[in-house]
């Protein structure tokens, strides 16, 4: 089957789930062409073991992001039985708009595919997977770390066509980023603090165990809600972000439905929290009854002599 | 021309979801609410229109059960309310919900729309783009502030490297992210109101959308894997085994 895969980048280059995409359209027998919007990321596109070809494609609306003309714009060399974009925002806009274009059906945010379409994905955030079959062709976007990297190795070759589209919309103003930091999104590792942290400044201590692992530091919706220092950006759960990171480490955060809602899919959980009875605890696969004042300081000094 | 605003009822985010025979069973759900993200559309829907903007016009698709959600946005200010009949929306396929809503918002005569990012209980996000590729318009998505600027408007959205504010012109979709302002609570006057709005009641078919096959076919709703019980570890002392474990047992450090 062939299989058009869109790289997920940012203006640094690819974001590490586009290797997983790779990986899962080989893991189905995929024959995979993988298009480099704005061209970004192509020769390490091409570094990925399974890669057939990259198509970078060039056009000046790659300048500004809209998904509706980037969709316009990649949809002539988005040829494959199977499309595949990561369900990242940018991902899930691209593949919405190129469905629509296609009038073909698009699955978003899968976390497990089967030959034949089956797909599996959460629906209620979590509180359920639902299972489905899909007809070919089709759009479907995967949740980033649900699947295996595809390894480094391959030596695809590496075209480029020019291919643009009107953009409807112009950046009037950028605004500095929040916060400098990876993305929980993005992130293999993350730390989340929650109104048990008592206050916005305590966030610090989260930061630096995050800076000593590479990890990111995500909020529960009470800590975002409670104080305007912490962004929604860094909103995990029901109305922040889902995530599904290798460790979450859950920081004076009771659990929430809608918190667990977004991160009990992570593969280990560590939570940290002073009442025993917490619903964190749970979800946790280990636990720890104890203050953060308490904890952080010895969590820091044992990461640190890793 | 008027401003559409699309809605979504979903069970309440602090709802239980439960399955049976391998499908969710909705008559078990508590609490019915309007999909968060599309709140926040919904509040700033009300404030363009403030701001010497059209009227609001909410449209829904989906059961009868989805028309209380109406009333309560016209308690908030809607001006008008356009429900689609489909009484099981989880049969067709978001090609088809978006060929219905594109249809509706035609209608409705609206040239600006305001939805949620994603609705609270499918996840997906598809809405928003989907429905501006059959408009002809553009999409701008992880929106949190809309405001007019001149004869278009200035959105502000969150990006790769930051939030941008960006400018476009109608017809144009803004598909919310949580905003800044809160969904305004009704007050007695826009609750008694509400209860005499008429809503107008259609199907798809007076849409002149006809639904062929969905091409996706749910097989089975199960619930999430139940984790075995972990470990549990009395006192910050207690940190040091942790660390060793995730280091020793998971690999993840």
């Amino acid at each position: 089957m062939d299989v058009t895969v869109i790289a997920d980048s940012t203006a640094d280059g690819l974001n590490p789930v586009t290797a997983q995409l790779v990986g899962a359209a080989s893991s189905i027998g995929g024959t995979t062409t993988v298009l480099c919007p704005g061209g970004v990321g192509s020769s390490q596109a091409s570094a990925i073991s399974g890669v057939a070809k990259v198509i970078s494609v060039e056009g000046d609306c790659f300048g500004t992001f809209e998904g509706g003309a980037w969709a316009n714009a990649l949809n002539s060399l988005a040829t494959g039985e199977l499309i595949l974009a990561a369900a990242s925002p940018r991902g899930r806009d691209i593949a919405a708009s190129l469905a629509a274009i296609r009038k073909i059906p698009v699955i978003q945010d899968v976390t497990g595919l089967e030959a034949g379409m089956v797909v599996t994905r959460p629906i209620y955030s979590g509180k359920a997977i639902e299972t489905s079959n899909v007809s070919t062709p089709c759009v479907i976007t995967l949740r980033a770390n649900a699947f295996d990297d595809a390894p480094e190795g391959g030596s695809a070759d590496v075209g480029t066509v020019n291919q643009s589209a009107d953009v409807g919309l112009a950046v009037k103003e950028a605004l500095a980023k929040a916060s400098e930091r990876l993305d929980v999104t993005e992130a293999d590792i993350i730390i989340s603090g929650g109104r048990g942290m008592g206050d916005p400044s305590n966030f610090s201590h989260l930061n630096e165990v995050a800076d000593i692992i590479g990890a990111a530091v995500g909020a529960s919706r009470a800590a975002v809600d409670t104080w305007d220092e912490i962004p929604h950006s860094m909103q995990v759960g029901q109305t922040g972000k889902t995530v599904t990171p290798s460790l979450y480490i859950a920081v004076g955060i009771s659990g929430a439905i809608q918190h667990l809602a977004g991160m009990k899919t992570s593969k280990y959980i560590v939570a940290i929290n002073k009442d025993p009875d917490a619903p964190i605890f749970g979800v946790a696969d280990y636990g720890i009854v104890a203050t953060w004042e308490d904890a952080l300081p010895v969590l820091k000094s044992e990461l640190a002599k890793l | 021309m008027a401003i559409g605003v699309l809605l979504k009822q979903v069970p309440d985010t602090t709802a239980k979801i439960g399955v049976s025979e391998g499908r969710v069973d909705e008559t078990a759900v508590s609490k019915w609410s309007m999909s968060p993200y599309d709140e926040y559309a919904l509040e700033s829907a009300l404030r363009l229109k403030e701001a010497g903007g059209e009227d609001v016009v909410a449209i829904t698709c989906g059961p009868t059960r989805a028309a209380k959600m109406l009333t309560d946005a016209a308690a908030v200010g809607v001006d008008s309310l356009l429900h689609v009949l489909v009484d099981d929306l989880s049969a067709l396929d978001s090609t088809q919900v978006q060929s219905i809503l594109a249809a509706a918002l035609g209608r409705a005569d609206c040239d600006v729309v305001f939805c949620g990012k994603q609705a609270a209980d499918t996840n997906a996000g598809s809405t928003g783009p989907g429905v501006a590729l059959l408009l002809g318009a553009s999409c701008v998505s992880h929106v949190s502030e809309v405001s007019p600027d001149g004869g278009g408007y200035l959105a502000l959205r969150a990006s790769t490297g930051g939030d941008e504010r960006v400018q476009v012109s109608a017809p144009c979709i803004f598909a919310f992210d949580k905003g800044d302002e809160e969904l305004r609570r009704p007050n007695v006057r826009g609750i008694m109101m509400a209860k005499k709005k008429a809503i107008e009641t259609i199907s798809p078919s007076d849409l002149g959308v006809s639904l062929d096959n969905s091409r996706v076919t749910v097989v089975s709703h199960t619930p999430p894997p139940e984790k075995p019980p972990g470990q549990k570890f009395e006192g910050a002392e207690s940190v040091a085994t942790v660390v060793g474990k995730l280091r020793d047992e998971a690999n993840v450090i």
